[in-house]
């Protein structure tokens, strides 16, 4: 067990492209930080050059004080679970598991007992003697943690790996994986683009985009106070609403301008977010979905006619047309790439589309009227140039 | 495309499915093309079997076609007295250049795609070249640079040029089958901390059985058919493999047209054999090269 910092971390290819710019992060003894962001951001460039498989551009990396850039990845001490499992198709479930002790040349009665060990605590046990072809998804992936855990190493590694399970089952092992690192207290770097997956298991979360790091914070952090557009984009599901707004004083107060409905803000909130300086300006302005709501609150609500309606038991989600341009068009859409996208607010004639959290059995229509209420202390402002929150 | 003339371009036309009626007509011709085919390829071959049940007065060139009034295997005897030390040193040759060649072409294939060095494309490119040389470039030099360096004799000297000169094919035939397996499997075994060796016997070897039948495959029958390097390379007819056997078989006087047959027919038989046991891993192992390669 040991703590993991990098500094400044590079990986530039020959061709000249960076996958990795200058990350900096520190992960505390026993510590899950999940990595995040859309394909091709870099999270996975940097487990693998944690785990030795990528060599180091620049920058340095520490694995319990001691400095690894160069040091072989089989002296390193670390663990790796693979998106494949890359599970040795020949070997049993038992030789699998037990195949890093036998290169270590440990004695043959230990590395039996350990095997079973380990496949008691991964409920596999009943499989040692299979091979991995006569294995569902979810026992290849037992398997895969499995050749992990015996291995009590210093930091395990995770790439992706629920990415190739089905949903319900994905749902499970995220539970199981996370009670697991607590229970061994094992130091853990876990890359996904699963934005659920890093909310859920993180105890803090790395967002990355384009090589670049974002934001490194609690999920709840992340959630409440994301530092630019693309981390408020990218996380929550569905993702917050965002559209260009205006900020105009009105009767001393300010008011934030979506199209033509206005909705005035508390004087605390203009002060944080220094709003002062934005009268007359444009600017983005967001707010998540279970922030707008259809119950009566007594805050300032949005109005608009209903596009479409999602009833997902618990609750409604109401799509409805608010009259404002989504924001900056394109370049927007382009920020909250990846995952987000296909779910980013649809641009509807008349302006963006807001999502809004009803009641199960509100009585809802698509095509009439709706008023949404806005919680206003949780609304988010952005620059529309450096997409930083303000 | 007649239908996708509204649709945008980049999406293919899916090709229709043909009408089952049309094909149904098409198959019986294609067999009769086949078997036609089959018959040209197959008439020498019944040729050499129905002579070579002859005796020698029964032997004439203009009744080649007809069987033998007396069948008789007194050819077969005459041939398997003559040829069986060759066959014997045939074996001798093929079976260990066949095994080292195999084992060398795993290794080459192992350090060209899974265990990669600096300039391994580069190097394997030179291998490649080694298939384009012929055999009677090399044929002065290399028994020059055999007798220089005092190399043994006979089988040996044979076995040794035969492996070198499988180089090509073998490193091939691996690198191609071992590119198949995922390059995560490698990653794994080195973050299990395992070795090159460790990896290649406990990881590579075990998974390559498809590739060692190809090889082996292709390395026996281009070894036991070889003429010329036996020809050039072994001068004492003791060691002869059964291909010089062969040709000597050939009399100054009289042509023993039916001993020539059986014999052709018995020194052909060690590889039929080792197709009929192993062609459908052959096959197996040629398409999973050609699929994912």
């Amino acid at each position: 067990m040991a703590e993991i910092a990098v500094k400044d971390l590079t990986k530039r290819y020959p061709n000249g492209f960076e996958a990795l710019k200058g990350l900096s992060l520190e992960i505390a003894e026993a510590e899950l930080l999940v990595l995040v962001g859309p394909s091709g951001c870099g999270k996975t460039t940097a487990l693998r050059m944690i785990a030795g498989l990528e060599d180091i551009t620049s920058g340095d990396l520490f694995i319990g004080g001691k400095r690894m850039n160069d040091v072989m990845e089989k002296d390193r001490d670390i663990a790796m679970v693979f998106q494949s499992y890359a599970l040795y198709p020949h070997m049993t479930v038992a030789q699998n598991i037990g195949f890093s002790l036998k290169v270590a040349k440990r004695p043959r009665d230990e590395i039996r007992r350990r095997v079973r060990e380990t496949a008691t605590l991964l409920a596999i046990d009943g499989l040692l003697d299979r091979r991995p072809k006569q294995l569902s998804g979810g026992q290849r992936q037992r398997v895969a943690m499995g050749r992990a855990v015996i291995r009590e190493p210093q930091v395990f590694l995770m790439d992706e790996p629920l990415s190739n399970l089905d949903a319900q089952l994905r749902v499970h092992m995220r539970g199981e994986i996370e009670a697991l690192q607590k229970r061994l207290g094992v130091t853990t770097v876990y890359v996904t683009h699963d934005q659920v997956e890093a909310m859920t298991m993180g105890d803090r979360v790395a967002v990355l985009r384009d090589g670049l790091l974002q934001q490194v914070d609690t999920p709840a952090e992340i959630y409440d106070r994301p530092t630019n557009l693309f981390v408020a984009g990218f996380m929550g599901s569905p993702p917050m609403n965002l559209a260009e707004a205006t900020i105009e004083r009105v009767d001393g107060g300010l008011v934030v301008r979506f199209g033509e409905q206005a909705i005035s803000l508390p004087a605390g909130l203009v002060q944080e977010r220094g709003l002062d300086d934005w009268v007359g300006k444009t600017l983005i302005a967001g707010i998540r979905p279970e922030d707008l709501s259809g119950s009566e609150n007594g805050g300032p609500v949005l109005r608009g006619a209903v596009e479409r309606v999602e009833a997902l038991g618990a609750n409604l989600l109401v799509y409805f047309s608010v009259g404002a341009p989504a924001p900056g068009g394109g370049v927007v859409a382009a920020v909250v790439a990846g995952e987000a996208l296909e779910s980013a607010p649809l641009v509807a004639e008349g302006g963006t589309s807001f999502c809004a959290t009803f009641e199960p059995r509100s009585a809802v229509r698509i095509g009439e009227p709706v008023e949404a209420s806005v919680d206003t202390a949780r609304l988010h402002f952005f620059d529309p140039e450096t997409h930083a929150a303000l | 495309m007649s239908t996708a003339s509204a649709a945008p371009p980049a999406v293919a036309p899916i090709p229709a499915p043909k009408p089952r009626r049309r094909r149904n007509r098409v198959t019986p011709l294609k067999y009769v093309a086949l078997l036609g085919v089959a018959i040209i390829v197959l008439t020498p071959v019944y040729v050499l079997l129905v002579t070579s049940f002859k005796s020698l007065d029964e032997i004439d060139p203009s009744h080649a076609w007809t069987l033998p009034n007396v069948w008789t295997f007194s050819a077969w005897h005459d041939a398997w007295t003559q040829l069986s030390p060759n066959m014997k040193n045939s074996f001798k040759l093929a079976i260990p250049a066949t095994l080292l060649s195999t084992v060398l072409g795993s290794l080459n294939g192992f350090v060209l795609s899974k265990w990669r060095f600096p300039g391994a494309d580069f190097v394997f490119a030179f291998f490649l070249f080694g298939m384009f040389i012929p055999y009677q470039a090399v044929m002065i030099p290399l028994t020059l640079l055999f007798d220089d360096v005092h190399f043994p004799g006979g089988i040996p000297r044979l076995v040794f040029a035969h492996v070198i000169y499988g180089i090509p094919i073998t490193a091939l035939i691996f690198r191609n089958y071992y590119s198949t397996i995922p390059n995560d499997l490698m990653e794994a075994a080195r973050i299990d901390r395992a070795g090159m060796l460790r990896t290649f016997r406990s990881v590579i070897l075990p998974l390559s059985a498809p590739a060692f039948v190809v090889a082996a495959i292709w390395q026996f029958t281009s070894i036991w058919n070889d003429f010329l390097f036996a020809v050039f390379l072994i001068t004492d007819p003791s060691q002869w493999p059964v291909t010089v056997a062969l040709n000597n078989t050939a009399g100054s006087l009289v042509t023993p047209f039916n001993l020539q047959m059986s014999a052709a027919l018995l020194a052909s038989a060690p590889t039929l054999v080792v197709y009929v046991l192993l062609g459908r891993y052959f096959m197996r192992g040629l398409m999973a090269g050609a699929l994912k390669g």
